[in-house]
């Protein structure tokens, strides 16, 4: 961080006077800097309290009314969270999107993995094949990609052609609820991308001695990758999981798309926030919306809650950590 | 894929004292052999990473009738046809509009979130005050919140303000640094800039607003970059908020056209949709090709999504 030119120039040219004893900075009044402080956080103030704070208490309430946007709300009490767990799609939404997480999250961050060790090399090009791969990351969760994705996997379509070649039953994949999963944990595992830039950033750090150390031993590739690579990597991977993860049960643009904002066939492609886009924006239940959203919140919650408290016994920071 | 990921793949004979420490591992001894083995891996797994983005490309050259199913990625024969469909428009709405909707509302994000993230920043890494840690800490927790537990009773808010169907409610927020990650990147960025800088522009008696204005931002400029790339993207790639909030045709943004477009054409015309996928892209792409150090190293260093 070399400060540029501009900014000596301004500092040199601007009335420099020798100061003499504490410097103003250290005397000012502590109120000055408060109000400072706050004038300056003041967009993030205002936007955390109507948009973040706010809602949050009133989505909060909500959950515990009848709601359609038109009518006064009524208050139900937790009628909300017990028919939610009676209905037969939320039930759905939950498999889906619980199944989904599990799948396609530790697949991808084993990918990405695999990948950035194969990047982590001292060969040229290294760049290129770092942002090549990025690539899908950046247009992954657009309509454009869902958009071909469902025309790849539809009946007649490639990946069916392909398919049967392995001999796998014609028919397509967009259409038949056993295959929809699938289909939705390649779309996720084809953007390693962004999980794999961040896993190389951690691999540089990892010093070679530790490697050349244990090369000395006698360690073999597997011994090398689950004694140093892995422990030096974790806090890196804790990164990537917990990112992963969060981000996983929040898809919604591809889902809306290929499956035609339905969540079919049979409810194979309900995934939460599809389903409670359909009850708050299409029926109008904006307090059953509500009620699921405050579950959703729940279990990012504690999902990283557990994640957070397992890492004392997984993650391992080196000695320069702050 | 797993196969080709063990490649810590030391070679057999003993490894020659290197002479570079800084070397990283893996595929160790940089024969010309061990050279080609990783750039013909690493091609092959690129071809098919990169297969969906070029097949959507050439199908959008292609007859519609031969789309589906063609899994050759060289045309027999060009044809602009469903670029000229794609152009076109919809509903009476010509692509342009959809176009220059999605321009404003990108370009509006990249406004707002250069100028509130930077401000905010500054409070958080550079101003000492009162409740500054729990605002910081409030801050990251918001990272890791749903927006879909706001998104109802933001809705229901600008529905009775009259805002539901114009691009305030896609706005607002940039500029009140509703997205935790760009004021995260910006106090990180920040907070490596050495001190004495603003310890001697404070002795020269410049205020904060000075120091703002004539020291900070100019530094940050790399990371008001990779702030504004981000932005860019990510507003013009967003389907979720103008699918809530724009109800009238000509002010949708792309994605919202595209979806339109799939709706009613669904029956067949998979030309015109590829083509208006790829017009679709085309933004991010360029932006891609021109900024990926900027956006790979932004990831890298902040854990940013794409």
């Amino acid at each position: 961080m070399t400060p540029d030119k501009l900014f000596v120039d301004r500092i040199h040219s601007g009335d420099v006077q020798s100061p003499a004893g504490p410097t103003p900075a250290r005397r000012r009044p502590r109120r000055g800097e408060a109000r400072a402080g706050y004038a300056f956080l003041a967009p993030w103030l205002l936007g955390f309290f109507l948009l973040t704070a706010g809602p949050m208490v009133a989505s909060l309430v909500l959950a515990f009314t009848d709601y359609d946007l038109f009518n006064a709300p009524t208050f139900v009490g937790i009628d909300n969270f017990t028919r939610l767990f009676a209905d037969q799609r939320y039930l759905a939404s939950l498999k889906v999107t619980g199944l989904y997480v599990l799948l396609g999250t530790p697949i991808k961050l084993a990918s990405s993995l695999a990948v950035a060790m194969l990047l982590n090399n001292a060969f040229s090009a290294k760049g290129f094949y770092r942002s090549a791969f990025y690539l899908p990351s950046l247009v992954g969760a657009s309509v454009s990609v869902a958009i071909v994705w469902k025309a790849m996997f539809i009946d007649g379509g490639i990946v069916d052609r392909i398919g049967q070649g392995f001999g796998l039953e014609a028919g397509g994949w967009v259409g038949d609820p056993g295959k929809t999963m699938p289909m939705f944990v390649l779309l996720t595992v084809w953007q390693f991308g962004a999980p794999m830039v961040i896993f190389l950033a951690g691999l540089k750090q990892v010093p070679a001695e530790l490697y050349e150390a244990a090369a000395v031993d006698g360690a073999g590739p597997v011994r090398k990758f689950l004694a140093i690579t892995l422990p030096m990597l974790s806090p890196v991977l804790f990164f990537n999981l917990l990112l992963e993860t969060i981000h996983s049960f929040q898809i919604f643009a591809s889902a809306f798309i290929i499956s035609g904002g339905s969540g079919g066939p049979a409810n194979s492609t309900l995934f939460y926030t599809l389903y409670l886009y359909i009850r708050g924006f299409a029926d109008f239940k904006m307090g059953y919306a509500s009620a699921m959203a405050w579950i959703l919140v729940m279990v990012v919650g504690l999902v990283t809650l557990v994640f957070f408290k397992s890492s004392k016994l997984w993650v391992h920071y080196s000695g320069e950590e702050k | 894929m797993s196969a080709v990921s063990t490649p810590t793949t030391v070679s057999t004979n003993p490894p020659r004292r290197a002479p570079a420490k800084a070397r990283p591992t893996g595929l160790r001894g940089r024969g010309p052999r061990r050279a080609l083995v990783f750039h013909v891996l690493s091609l092959a797994l690129l071809a098919v990473v990169l297969y969906p983005v070029i097949w959507m490309l050439v199908s959008s050259f292609r007859p519609t009738a031969e789309i589906i199913g063609n899994v050759s990625l060289f045309p027999d024969e060009v044809s602009f046809d469903n670029y000229a469909r794609a152009l076109s428009g919809i509903g009476g709405v010509s692509f342009w509009t959809f176009f220059k909707n999605s321009l404003i509302l990108a370009v509006g994000s990249v406004v707002g979130i250069t100028i509130s993230g930077s401000l905010s920043a500054y409070a958080l890494a550079r101003i000492r005050f009162p409740g500054r840690n729990l605002w910081f800490g409030l801050m990251i927790a918001t990272l890791l919140l749903p927006f879909h537990v706001v998104i109802i009773p933001q809705y229901i808010v600008y529905n009775s303000l009259g805002l539901v169907n114009s691009f305030w409610p896609l706005l607002l927020g940039k500029f009140l640094a509703a997205e935790a990650f760009f004021v995260f990147l910006m106090v990180q960025f920040m907070r490596n800039l050495p001190r004495e800088l603003d310890e001697a522009a404070r002795i020269d008696g410049a205020g904060h607003l000075r120091i703002y204005r004539s020291i900070m931002l100019p530094l940050m400029k790399p990371a008001l970059v990779t702030s504004s790339i981000f932005a860019f993207i990510w507003s013009w790639n967003d389907f979720f908020g103008p699918l809530l909030f724009l109800k009238d045709p000509a002010l949708y943004s792309l994605p919202i056209a595209l979806r339109l477009y799939v709706d009613q054409t669904s029956t067949s015309d998979y030309g015109a949709q590829m083509a208006m996928a790829v017009l679709a892209l085309v933004p991010v792409i360029l932006f891609f090709i021109i900024f990926q150090r900027h956006l790979v190293e932004g990831v890298a260093t902040q854990g940013l999504k794409g």
